[in-house]
């Protein structure tokens, strides 16, 4: 029967439309890892002494540890000799004192990316601290957030000008013992973002923060803190693209947060990172460690995430509940297309009393995707009357794909409730039949059903992100049932 | 408006409708009838566009297009709507949504304008009525959660709104109390018009009771073996399908 064309098929072969390298000259150190090399990074971020003794202890912790495998992932060895751990952009070493100082070619990149750097985000109220691998090249609206008090630069700025609150906050979340990639983050983290909200400050506008890989081979390390003091409030947003290429390249980032008494932090990430293509070439590895600590009495942590790209996903945004009547909160969208491969979930661990925690982990497959979610909800002794909800549905698109959930639950007092719903479910043919039957396309079929699947998450993103979320499902997914 | 002449179709091989002829025209409502596997629903779904079917020997005319050339969306833009005997659930997605979605894509499609949001309200609100349905039914997912009678009631609500020329009704009575089943009837009935055509296939001569047909054909093993007028369901009624059967058979020999 004359149907047009698969949409499932051209769907999932639709290939990434963000690629394109940005020639830029680069200033990159040679390759490998030792501790020359660390000290090398640290001297020409012109870092203060007690940086490069934390670096130096995280890598020497680090050549003692081995790369996990326990996740339900699948990739070649990676030969960590064979990276370069810096490069920044050479014009921008100096950095530059205004946008106008910023390399046009750079400003293209970032213009061809739908960034907008200038007035745009002005009137959408956003400021935003490009990272442009590995360097910061341009801040705005520093001087409205800094009449506030708020603190928002880059982490290198952060080590010159906090260098106290650096120390104070820095592996306090994410100690550089916690993992092999969060070991090997804290020897050689390039930059990142710094974000402290003072006491009783609400920030007024949503801060964001784009990533981007450019240089070939250069591993990307970014650690970002961010400290919401008593009673503040933030809302933070993470999103990038990345060029196309052919060699798979690593990536190992830290979050770290921390939320005092009262104080709120909201967390949203749009990640859309070269998934390879079609045949599996190719693809950036991201094994990111992000947590946040509820360290005080009533505070918030919210994580909201939408992962559509990524060869290989290796991500848990967790949250730590310490103070009493603390609430932690989940919400992610992982999708998975051709030959992309995604563990990711959370951690909740209760320890204050009261605290509750909300997962909502929706997992969809297309293509060969492989998609596993896997969460660890631990509810200690002392954590009276602790409540989770936790909610894991996968879909599946097409024969070849999969869905995976590993769920831990630890229970460890009498007085708590844990409620664990699952569902797998599979866009149907007879779901696309049905919207066909009373007038729409296939395509638009399947991105209503996709993001009728993804609802109760998107709508914790905030307005604008939930727009560009819907646009990179449709994107990643087109044609994908039939 | 309907013609469909010597139709063989097949799903996995199997041989399902052997030699279908049938001409609808506008204004008229035909009930297929038969047991269970005859391929009623198998004919609906030719008719609808569903891809499960080889077509291997015959043709469908609608409006004296070729049908068989349109993908299903293009046969709900030309005018057919097709009232499904398991309505299909679509998490997330409001029901106001969807009806509203789809409704805009087949005025799209015909180069009307669109409907705001204000504008389709009112006319679903208007549509509602006819049908006894809650307000409420409107803000939940499409179909999800819905009891058997309300998926049904629902989908004459989208066949309302829809306002097609050929409306096919398949196994709509299945799984209604009396109530709904008449309450499902009454909304059909208000709109038979001398312009829309409407299709009814049921396995009970019980909704002929409430949709009064003007032709009955009775299916057995993808044939039509009888067609008459409104006493041939009661006929049925008396003697089953069996009965039918027999002497369908019979007539062949």
């Amino acid at each position: 029967m004359p149907n047009g064309s698969d949409p499932v098929h051209d769907f999932t072969t639709q290939e990434y439309k963000y690629g394109f390298v940005t020639e830029i000259d680069a200033d990159t150190i040679p390759k490998g890892l030792n501790e020359d090399i660390i000290r090398l990074i640290s001297q020409k971020k012109n870092e203060p002494e007690f940086m490069l003794e934390w670096r130096l202890k995280a890598f020497r912790h680090w050549r003692t540890m081995t790369e996990p495998r326990w996740s339900n992932v699948h990739y070649p060895p990676i030969d960590y000799q064979d990276l370069h751990y810096y490069s920044a952009p050479k014009s921008q070493t100096n950095g530059p004192k205004s946008l106008d100082e910023v390399d046009p070619e750079l400003r293209r990149t970032f213009d061809k990316l739908g960034i907008p750097l200038e007035e745009q985000k002005l009137l959408a109220g956003v400021a935003v601290d490009a990272v442009f691998d590995s360097v910061s090249v341009a801040t705005t609206f520093k001087e409205k957030l800094s009449e506030l008090g708020i603190i928002f630069c880059s982490f290198s700025e952060a080590v010159q000008n906090h260098p106290d609150l650096v120390k104070k906050y820095l592996g306090t979340v994410v100690p550089y013992t916690d993992n092999f990639f969060a070991a090997l983050n804290s020897a050689v983290f390039s930059d990142g973002s710094f974000c402290y909200v003072p006491k009783g400050v609400r920030c007024p506008m949503e801060l964001s923060t784009y990533f981007r890989i450019n240089a070939a081979k250069t591993g990307q390390f970014e650690r970002t803190l961010l400290i919401a003091d008593e009673g503040a409030y933030v809302s933070y947003l993470e999103g990038c693209t990345a060029p196309m290429r052919d060699e798979n390249q690593l990536h190992a980032a830290v979050v770290e947060l921390i939320a005092l008494e009262d104080a709120q932090i909201k967390y949203s990430t749009v990640q859309n990172w070269y998934p390879g293509d079609k045949d599996g070439k190719g693809g950036i590895f991201n094994f990111v460690t992000k947590r946040g600590a509820c360290r005080g009495a009533r505070s918030k942590i919210s994580w909201t995430q939408v992962e559509t790209g990524s060869a290989i996903t290796w991500k848990y945004p967790s949250c730590l509940l310490l103070g009493d009547d603390s609430i932690g909160e989940f919400y992610s969208v992982a999708l998975t297309n051709n030959f992309q491969q995604a563990d990711t979930g959370t951690k909740m661990i209760h320890v204050g009393k009261n605290t509750r925690s909300t997962i909502v982990s929706k997992g969809i497959s297309a293509g060969r995707g492989q998609n596993s979610y896997r969460g660890l909800v631990e509810i200690h002794k002392e954590a009276a009357n602790a409540r989770n909800y936790t909610q894991c549905d996968s879909m599946l698109i097409g024969e070849k794909c999969g869905a995976h959930t590993f769920p831990f639950i630890d229970v460890r007092n009498t007085s708590s409730q844990v409620e664990h719903e699952a569902s797998t479910s599979k866009i149907g043919e007879d779901q696309i039949f049905y919207c066909q039957q009373r007038g729409l396309k296939a395509e638009d079929a399947v991105s209503m059903i996709v993001n009728g699947f993804c609802k109760e998450v998107f709508r914790e993103l905030p307005m604008e992100f939930a727009v560009e979320a819907q646009r990179l499902l449709e994107v990643s997914l087109e044609g994908s049932v039939g | 408006m309907l013609i469909i002449r010597n139709l063989h179709a097949e799903a996995e091989g199997k041989k399902i409708l052997q030699g279908i002829d049938l001409e609808v025209k506008p204004g008229e409502v035909h009930a297929i009838m038969g047991p269970n596997g005859s391929g009623k629903s198998t004919l609906a779904q030719v008719v609808a566009g569903h891809d499960t079917y080889d077509i291997t020997t015959g043709e469908v005319l609608y409006e004296g297009k070729d049908l068989l050339e349109l993908s299903p969306e293009e046969r709900a833009w030309e005018g057919i709507f097709m009232a499904f005997q398991y309505p299909v659930e679509i998490p997330g997605v409001r029901n106001t949504y969807f009806l509203k979605s789809a409704l805009n894509a087949i005025r799209k499609a015909r180069g009307e304008s669109e409907l705001d949001a204000m504008d389709f309200l009112d006319l679903a609100k208007d549509k509602m009525r006819l049908l006894n349905m809650e307000e409420s039914l409107m803000e939940r997912a499409v179909n999800e959660g819905f009891s058997g009678g309300e998926k049904k009631r629902n989908e004459i609500l989208q066949m309302a709104v829809l306002d097609p020329k050929l409306a096919i009704l398949d196994e709509t009575d299945s799984g209604l109390d009396i109530d709904a089943l008449k309450i499902v009837a009454n909304g059909v009935n208000a709109l038979r018009g001398p312009n829309r055509a409407i299709v009814v296939v049921t396995h009970y001569q019980r909704l002929l009771n409430y949709i009064v047909p003007d032709f009955v054909h009775v299916l057995v093993g993808g044939r039509i073996v009888k067609s008459g007028g409104r006493e041939l369901a009661l006929e049925l009624e008396k003697q089953g399908y069996a009965g039918i059967e027999k002497a369908a058979a019979e007539s062949r020999l």
